[in-house]
């Protein structure tokens, strides 16, 4: 069964049909990269899935519709890590990463011992013990993302949505994080659903890539499939040289 | 500091301010009598008394009734604004930002103009406040949902926002019509704690208790709000509902406090922002605080407001600007914490 499954979904805003009739499947353990230019439907489709926002057509989580499934259920199940998440400066890490405990306490209820437990792997696992009593508002942009990781491994949901989660990073953060998401996807048998601007990160870091242009799937298979000089040249308008099926670097026009 | 240290401290700060508003006055009653007093209420002690009988009144029916009232109103008020605060995302939200004060005023206004002389105004004044505040901030609400859904409350306050002028502008329109009750409604406008028994005391309890109740058993979810609307979906909470019933708690509490005591300005923005700066950003700690320290902070408001110029008084909106403006560029200055939502 898959652990994640599109059939015809649309999403509509404003009375555009911003995603349009994408169907695809993801497999439990693997990693799948949404790549297309701005304004594609990347970070509308993720947020579908994350029951965000309403949709046409069937989403199903491992077999179940998501439509059926409360919000504290698809939480449990699925954890978002956003392009931008808004930190509260004075908060500390600890509280932060305990956040992600919200869907398994009730309404008006605390975090039991075993959330606090949770929390506590889920800060160590990220190296963050060192760092859990510091405010957000202290950390660097390394330090900030992998405190975002951790509230969502602290979720443990078994599907993992991440748009752009290196958008914000230098080179060197950027192959860390990336490195230190499919560590977990590998140990934990994470679910990996990503949104990417960089194409050649996306290739190396994927199973299989997606790309979207206005609104609808025009290409998906292996990195190498999707990762063609006319492909981009049509859906980005970009002028890039393909080097060894999997570097995409720029060139300027002469 | 761990947060239990700090909800220590603000008890016992509350209790010495609740001290000094019992035992300063004009006429002089000791602590120690005080206490013989209030032991003497107390069943299974045998204590008798030290206080004569004028003592025992001017306790017992003039000062006490003034200092819890102040109490319960600096509690609501400061635990409202920092739930306002909370919900909307908004460092200057106040519970004033849904229209509660204006249709308040516009209440009291109406009932001030057009009663006949005769009625009794302490009567007549609190429940015209609740319903004008009342009004107000349904009005608010329901163009506020009608505008939009979705925007992370930003047109509810800005529907606050209009339904606010609105009611000023009848407010102002109505007091110019009658300017014999100009005094009594600038009174009531500035705000006061009056002396009247434990009436007020009895019909603001409820409120206060509920709405209070209400607020700090969201404590939890308004940590899970500041992350915004979206990642706090994405974690399974239903943002609008929490946002309604917060609100609704805030606001009830607010209109109760506003009718009993006039506008008091000030303490639900001060407050909240000063324990934060010292105290830290999370709800768990601050609403608690807020309570506690909103209540001393505006009993001992009190006592200034009544010896300052004693016979006469100073409105207490007056007094806690004067005296808590400052406090609070201290505060902002000296604190090392960011001031954070």
């Amino acid at each position: 069964m898959s652990a994640l499954a599109l059939e015809q979904v649309t999403v509509e805003l404003g009375g555009r049909a911003v995603v349009d009739g994408v169907s695809l499947a993801v497999e439990p353990g693997e990693w799948v990269t949404l790549i297309g230019p701005n304004g594609a439907g990347k970070t509308t489709l993720l947020r579908a899935v994350a029951g965000l926002v309403g949709h046409g057509g069937r989403i199903t989580l491992d077999g179940q519709g998501l439509s059926q499934l409360g919000r504290r259920e698809v939480a449990r199940r699925v954890a978002v890590v956003p392009q931008v998440p808004l930190m509260p400066t004075g908060m500390t890490v600890h509280e932060y990463v305990l956040l992600g405990r919200t869907p398994y306490v009730s309404y008006l209820g605390r975090e039991s011992r075993r959330d606090v437990t949770a929390a506590g792997q889920a800060l160590a696992r990220l190296d963050l013990g060192d760092l859990a009593g510091r405010q957000l508002g202290t950390l660097s942009g390394g330090e900030r993302q992998r405190a975002v990781l951790a509230r969502a491994l602290a979720q443990e949901a078994s599907l993992l949505l991440l748009d752009e989660p290196t958008s914000a990073l230098d080179a060197g953060r950027q192959q860390e994080a990336l490195e230190l998401i499919d560590a977990l996807r590998l140990d934990a048998g994470l679910t990996v659903l990503a949104a990417m601007h960089d194409l050649t990160l996306a290739g190396q870091y994927a199973s299989r890539l997606l790309l979207l242009s206005n609104a609808r799937i025009v290409a998906q298979g292996a990195p190498a499939e999707v990762l063609t000089e006319p492909l981009i040249a049509e859906h980005y308008g970009a002028r890039v040289r393909v080097l060894d099926g999997l570097a995409v670097v720029p060139v300027r026009p002469l | 500091m761990s947060g239990r240290l700090w909800v220590v401290g603000a008890a016992a700060f509350l209790a010495a301010a609740l001290l000094t508003g019992a035992l300063v006055g004009p006429v002089h009653i000791g602590l120690g009598a005080a206490l013989e007093s209030v032991g003497a209420r107390l069943p299974f002690l045998h204590i008798d008394t030290p206080l004569t009988q004028t003592q025992e009144s001017i306790l017992w029916d003039i000062r006490l009734p003034r200092v819890v009232l102040g109490a319960l109103v600096g509690a609501m008020l400061a635990v409202a604004g920092a739930s306002y605060q909370g919900v909307f995302r908004n460092p200057l939200a106040d519970p004033y930002l849904l229209g509660v004060a204006a249709g308040a005023g516009l209440g009291a206004t109406i009932a001030l103009v057009y009663l006949p002389n005769g009625v009794d105004f302490q009567k007549v004044l609190p429940p015209a406040a609740f319903l004008g505040g009342a009004v107000a901030v349904a009005a608010a609400y329901a163009i506020g949902r009608s505008a939009g859904r979705g925007s992370g409350g930003a047109t509810l306050v800005l529907a606050g926002v209009t339904v606010a002028s609105f009611f000023t502008a009848v407010q102002t329109f109505v007091q110019q019509q009658h300017s014999d009750t100009l005094q009594q409604v600038y009174a009531w406008i500035l705000g006061r704690l009056p002396s009247s028994g434990w009436t007020d005391v009895k019909i603001l309890l409820p409120y206060a208790a509920v709405a209070t109740a209400g607020i700090l058993l969201h404590r939890r979810l308004l940590d899970v709000l500041s992350v915004g609307d979206e990642e706090a979906a994405s974690l399974g909470v239903n943002v609008g509902r929490v946002r309604l019933v917060v609100v609704l708690c805030a606001t009830v509490g607010t209109a109760a406090a506003v009718a009993v005591s006039g506008l008091i300005g000030f303490v639900g923005i001060i407050v909240p922002h000063a324990i934060r700066l010292v105290a830290g950003p999370s709800y768990r700690l601050l609403l608690p605080l807020s309570v506690l320290f909103g209540a001393g902070f505006l009993v001992l408001a009190d006592v200034i407001a009544r010896t300052a110029l004693s016979p006469a008084e100073l409105p207490i909106g007056v007094v806690t600007a004067f005296f808590g403006a400052p406090f609070f560029a201290v505060v902002l200055r000296t604190s090392r914490r960011m001031a954070s939502l």
